[in-house]
């Protein structure tokens, strides 16, 4: 086990705690670097891995480390999307400036639905963000003008200064570029007086309230802050998908972002990146269980003889190929990460690290959950 | 429900849109009554209300139709069914929530509903059904007023629902034992009433409810996976009545029905899908607590 012993101040203001740690992420830089080729296959559903990262730094920042869950980002991922592509197609804005412009848009929003989200607590908060979701979803819909409505409206490929981002490596170079500044702010932010305050506002309110905590300021800044990244994911999201309708921006969006955030583990933003690569993965990992699993449970059940292996196989395939089967596995496994593992793929990582690091002398113990009694957050 | 453009302002489709606007509050109202009985009781904000509707719609629709079984029987049973799985709910996956983060219950009830909507699904199809039911297709006029009989027993199942409920929890043992669980959780439980099977039984009544708002629906909103997003709009009863309240959370969903119904008939269209989100956030943003909710300040 190693300790760190901090010999000057400079050393509490570095990025990386130490060098080892500076050098593990270049090594991962490197293999992000050199991913295209080494699967050219996989590099759109990378791309798009990249763009739920960001996503997912927008909700951490508001649900995991302020403590306001929101249940509408898929409208402000729209925002942006629809944003960027009305500025680069109709108004002919170049790339940049749109970007800027969307993000702008989108953070003024999130200020919006911010103010009135002060005076709420808790639930009601959730509540209101998906009523102003499902509002933005009817506005996609019905402002033909902008978004083409129903029938949806095709999105060209990034040009940035005269060059073309069209192909599928420079546009993961792209997102990868965003991904990397956003992390990099997000955590600059995150442990600037900024980041405190939201984290003591996520803690405790009142206490955050009692210590000269201006709340109103912070969590409208939180979700301006947050609103811009979705924002700007939006942007990327817009190329990605190549083509914008409004039932992409759905409810079951907003909660397959929650689902990113508590999979991957709250309060972490490796927890949101380990989040964005199961969400984008697992649909990829669900299609090709569809062709492989009535296979398995064929020859699996060989023994029981002929007729009955060929009965349990097309019951398996049946089953498969159920085109609800897939929101009720992310349902599913966001219950069981719920109730035994809360600190999500983030904490799983943690638990993994300290074993090999104390490694004769792991203690179960030293992560058990304390018990949790009911306490009323009722008003009184 | 259909009024269309042709509205003259005459007395005749004004009254006709209270009465529809009525039976589809009454059906937010029973939603959100179960969204309130579950707070009070737990504290639990319970995203899956909606989606339990689904399944007692479901299952009626199942026995009335796959199994022959009459309609009032069936109906009976798909109360008892969807009761039963509330309160398995409770003990077996909601109880252990407890004590955890708001946010944790919120995602575990939404992951809850998504696992229901693929049941029901793989079970039922994704096909859209209809349930006949004893007043299927029957009309009557009354002063101009075409009166159809599925609106008036959903009005009708409200109101003798709303007044056993209240006998229960008025007169009953076991019905003011929820009230004290519902009240303080700690003095209940040192007076010697079981609160961990009052809880249950608390998801029981209002899983049952939700079953009851799903057979009144089904004849008018026909039966499919997606019945259950009404259950967001009930959202916007219950805060409009105040989130801790039985009484607020049947008149907010009598209001939301209202407002829904003249909206989309006077109101550009789009509007009567998002009337009732909209109200959600005016009530949220000039008055959080609701219509019959009460002004208070958290303790530390």
């Amino acid at each position: 086990m190693r300790f760190l012993f901090k010999t000057s101040y400079a050393q509490d203001l570095t990025l990386f705690t130490d060098g080892v740690q500076r050098n593990w992420y270049l090594a991962l830089l490197v293999a992000l670097v050199l991913l295209p080729w080494l699967v050219p296959a996989y590099l759109v559903d990378i791309s798009l891995v990249l763009i739920y990262g960001l996503c997912g730094l927008s909700l951490m920042a508001l649900a995991g480390y302020t403590g306001l869950v929101s249940l509408g980002h898929a409208a402000f991922l729209g925002i942006g999307a629809y944003a960027h592509v009305y500025f680069t197609q109709d108004l002919g804005l170049p790339w940049i400036v749109s970007v800027v412009l969307a993000v702008a848009l989108t953070s003024a929003t999130g200020v919006l639905v911010g103010l009135p989200a002060l005076r709420m607590t808790g639930v009601y908060l959730t509540i209101a963000t998906l009523a102003f979701a499902l509002i933005i979803q009817e506005v996609f819909t019905r402002w033909d003008h902008v978004t083409h409505g129903l029938k949806g409206r095709p999105v060209d490929k990034p040009v940035i200064f005269g060059l073309s981002f069209a192909s599928d490596t420079a546009f993961y170079f792209l997102c990868l570029a965003f991904l990397i500044a956003g992390l990099w702010v997000t955590r600059n932010l995150l442990r600037s007086p900024t980041g405190r305050a939201w984290i003591a506002i996520r803690d405790s309110e009142i206490a955050a309230q009692s210590m000269g905590v201006n709340l109103a300021a912070y969590k409208t800044m939180a979700f301006s802050y947050s609103a811009a990244l979705m924002g700007l994911a939006g942007a990327l999201f817009a190329h990605k998908i190549g083509f914008l309708a409004p039932d992409i921006f759905s409810v079951l969006l907003s909660i397959q972002f929650l689902l990113m955030v508590v999979v991957g583990g709250l309060g972490s933003l490796h927890g949101a990146l380990f989040g964005a690569v199961f969400v984008a993965f697992l649909p990829v990992v669900i299609s090709q269980a569809r062709d492989s699993v009535p296979g398995w449970v064929g020859s699996g059940t060989a023994l029981l003889g002929h007729d009955l292996s060929s009965a349990a196989f097309r019951a398996a395939d049946r089953f498969v190929k159920q085109p609800g089967l897939e929101p009720g596995i992310f349902g599913l496994i966001l219950v069981l990460f719920i109730l035994f593992e809360p600190l999500g793929i983030y904490g799983r990582w943690v638990k993994l690290k300290v074993y090999f690091s104390t490694f004769p002398l792991y203690k179960q113990a030293t992560f058990k959950r304390q018990r949790a009694y009911m306490r009323s957050e009722r008003l009184r | 429900m259909r009024c269309g453009r042709e509205w003259e302002g005459s007395l005749d489709i004004v009254l006709q849109l209270v009465l529809n606007g009525l039976a589809v509050g009454c059906i937010y109202g029973l939603v959100a009554l179960g969204f309130v009985l579950i707070y009070k009781a737990t504290e639990l904000v319970n995203f899956s209300q909606g989606d339990l509707m689904m399944l007692g719609a479901f299952t009626c629709y199942m026995l009335v139709v796959w199994y022959g079984i009459g309609y009032w029987v069936a109906f009976a049973g798909a109360v008892a069914v969807v009761g039963l799985f509330g309160a398995v709910l409770d003990a077996g996956v909601l109880r252990r929530v407890l004590g955890q983060p708001q946010f944790a219950v919120v995602m575990l009830t939404i992951g809850l509903a998504a696992v229901f909507r693929s049941f029901a699904s793989i079970v039922w199809g994704t096909e859209i059904y209809t349930l006949p039911t004893p007043f299927s297709a029957h009309t009557t006029r009354i002063a101009g007023v075409s009166v159809s009989h599925e609106y008036v027993s959903i009005i009708v199942g409200t109101v003798i629902l709303c007044v056993v409920l209240y006998a229960f929890f008025t007169y009953t043992k076991v019905g003011v034992a929820m009230q004290a669980v519902s009240q303080n959780q700690l003095a209940a439980y040192y007076m010697g009433i079981p609160v961990k099977l009052m809880c249950s039984l608390i998801w029981a009544i209002s899983a049952g409810v939700a079953a009851i708002a799903g057979v009144l629906l089904a004849p008018v909103s026909l039966v499919d996976i997606n019945l259950g997003f009404i259950g967001l709009k009930a959202f916007a009863a219950a805060v409009l009545g105040g989130f801790g309240s039985i009484p607020g959370a049947l008149v907010g969903g009598l209001t939301i029905g209202l407002i829904e119904l003249f909206s989309g008939a006077y109101l550009p269209a789009g509007f009567k899908d998002v009337a009732a989100y909209l109200v959600l956030l005016i009530v949220l943003a000039v008055r959080p607590q609701g219509i019959f909710g009460a002004v208070g300040r958290k303790k530390v």
